[in-house]
């Protein structure tokens, strides 16, 4: 757990006068937790990322990590216990892999063999083979590479806390995206309490389970990504995180979230007319035909069969596309706007029929949070 | 031919003049090496400081060194070493500082700042960041300046004798005062080798001494 206390950092600058780079930052990143700090540049995020492990000392206020008062402990001490990434990697290029991902156990005086060991298994988290990787040097790796052992040189002593200055910022955008799902897969595991700087909102919504939002040195809000986006707290928040905010909520949500029941289905022996009632009670005016194990094969539309006689699978057309139940609802909403229909079947890794989204289900979850609030509002 | 059958019948003398030679060099610039990279590392931490020892060392070098043996002369004679061994390694010693320190200083400022953020960020004392960082990376450039030190005071060292100091450049002053083009050739040739010889020692030192990674192969991808 990190805790900030009303923390301050006050510049001076050469002139005479003074910058106030963090305001009375007050706030707790839970255990295990990421934080993403957000905002746009000279906001005090990453002064404040910084004054934890001590790189930028503190003007006035509390840190505690871990449970400690970092004012109590030596600042060399304090930053071998607290895992630190930056932007630009800083691989010492020296050093060969094995070595740098070894630096803070060495600086700990850890046995050689067991930390050599470590590296290995680290190398292989992050999908790296050991037996290539572990004697290059930083210089024989690609950029995507070099960070993902930036990230685990950071991991190397099992720190419980992990400070991230814009880990992911100079990669490009396809590998950006592999590291960061490699990355909350790992996190999955690991269980890091982590703060992490970005000044990208997709990546902070993607990342976070808090976001914490800075303008000139203040926190302006520190809450979820979806309550952040479903609720900012005012105009300087509402404009940063942008007009497409609602939008942006559709990567929160999972398929599994807005799924509709998985009862309503017909196999291809069954008879139109059962179809027919079917869709009637439940009114829906398609229907998705499933093969004998209860994976999706296709859909009949009720206009198709209003007046016909015989099996469905006389009658049944194929399904354009399927989304996957763990796929996220801006996937799903992208789908459907490509093939053009409101609602589609939704699977599970092996095609097994687990239910169907529509878009209406899709706006009524984003609109929930609103009628929630307004009912708040109300009373 | 008179200079070749020369130097064939003078080779022991060669030999020893020339060990005389490269131990004023060797010991001087050891020396050097010993002082100008301590003070290189030092001044990266005040620019101020920096701008004064770079000075005083470039007015050093501007000294000629014939001048620089004179004026040692009534110093060291209080001593009773007023000309000879002595002040060859020291004069040596006292050109060789601004390579010496100029690479340095230039090396340990240049390390990249995000190297010295992680390293600091990763818990690394000043102390160890500079013995598993900032020196290791400045080992090139500061042998690069060395070379040039150990260049450029070989052929100064010839001088040091009409001081008395021995060398190679005995060869030479005797070839002058004599008026044999011989001894004249003989001395001139053997600075030369000398100098180009340690040159390519020194370099290959150098590429010893550079991490891995500056000369190996292409990135994997």
């Amino acid at each position: 757990m990190i805790t900030l206390d009303k923390l301050s950092k006050v510049f001076e600058t050469p002139g005479g006068g003074t910058v106030i780079a963090a305001d009375q930052v007050s706030m707790e990143v839970p255990e295990g937790e990421i934080c993403v700090l957000l905002g746009p540049s000279g906001c005090g995020k990453t002064t404040t990322l910084k004054m934890i492990n001590g790189l930028i000392p503190k003007t006035n206020g509390k840190i505690h990590v871990a449970g400690r008062d970092t004012d109590e402990l030596n600042p060399v001490e304090l930053r071998r216990s607290i895992g630190y990434v930056i932007q630009q990697i800083g691989l010492f290029p020296n050093m060969t892999i094995q070595d740098n991902i070894c630096v803070v156990p060495d600086l700990l005086g850890w046995d050689k063999n067991k930390s050599r060991k470590r590296a290995a298994e680290l190398l292989e988290l992050v999908n790296l083979d050991p037996g290539i990787f572990l004697n290059r040097y930083p210089k024989e790796l690609s950029g995507g590479q070099q960070q993902r052992v930036g990230v685990i040189r950071a991991l190397a002593a099992d720190p419980p806390v992990l400070l991230m200055d814009e880990p992911f910022g100079a990669i490009d955008p396809i590998n950006r995206a592999v590291i960061q799902d490699e990355f909350l897969k790992m996190q999955k595991e690991i269980r890091k309490t982590i703060a992490f700087v970005s000044h990208d909102i997709d990546e902070a919504i993607k990342m976070a389970d808090k976001i914490a939002i800075f303008r000139d040195g203040k926190l302006e809000q520190y809450s979820s990504p979806d309550d952040l986006l479903a609720r900012p707290a005012n105009d300087f928040i509402a404009s940063f995180l942008g007009s497409d905010r609602t939008l942006k909520r559709l990567s929160l949500l999972s398929v599994s979230d807005v799924m509709l029941g998985d009862q309503i289905r017909v196999t291809a022996q069954d008879d139109v007319s059962r179809a027919r009632d079917m869709m009637r009670e439940a009114g829906h005016k398609n229907i998705v035909m499933v093969g004998p194990q209860g994976r999706a094969r296709g859909f009949v539309h009720l206009n198709d069969i209003a007046d016909v006689q015989g099996r469905v699978e006389e009658h049944y057309q194929a399904l354009p596309t399927v989304v996957n139940v763990h796929d996220d609802l801006r996937t799903a909403v992208s789908r459907m706007f490509r093939h053009d229909t409101t609602w589609l079947a939704c699977v599970d890794d092996d095609g097994f029929f687990k239910g169907f989204i529509t878009q209406r289900a899709i706006s009524h979850a984003l609109g929930a949070t609103y009628r929630d609030a307004a009912t708040v509002a109300a009373k | 031919m008179e200079t070749l059958l020369f130097i064939s019948q003078n080779l022991d003398v060669i030999l020893e003049r020339t060990l005389q030679h490269l131990s004023i060099v060797g010991v001087a610039i050891g020396l050097a090496i010993l002082t100008g990279v301590p003070i290189g590392i030092l001044i990266t931490l005040n620019q101020r400081a920096a701008d004064i020892v770079l000075y005083v060392a470039a007015i050093i070098i501007t000294i000629p060194s014939i001048a620089l043996f004179g004026l040692m002369i009534p110093v060291l004679s209080l001593i009773g070493h007023g000309v000879g061994y002595l002040p060859a390694v020291i004069a040596v010693l006292l050109y060789s500082q601004l390579p010496i320190i100029r690479n340095t200083y230039t090396a340990i400022s240049n390390v990249d700042p995000a190297l010295r953020e992680a390293a600091r960020g990763l818990g690394m004392t000043p102390i160890q960041r500079l013995r598993r960082v900032e020196i290791p990376l400045a080992v090139p450039v500061v042998m690069a300046g060395v070379r040039i030190a150990v260049v450029m005071n070989i052929g100064i060292t010839a001088i040091a004798a009409y001081i008395g100091a021995g060398g190679l450049g005995v060869f030479i002053s005797r070839g002058i005062s004599q008026s044999d083009p011989r001894q004249l050739i003989t001395g001139a040739l053997m600075v030369s080798i000398l100098a180009i010889a340690s040159d390519y020692f020194l370099l290959w030192v150098q590429k010893r001494l550079t991490p891995a990674s500056s000369s190996s192969a292409a990135p994997a991808h």
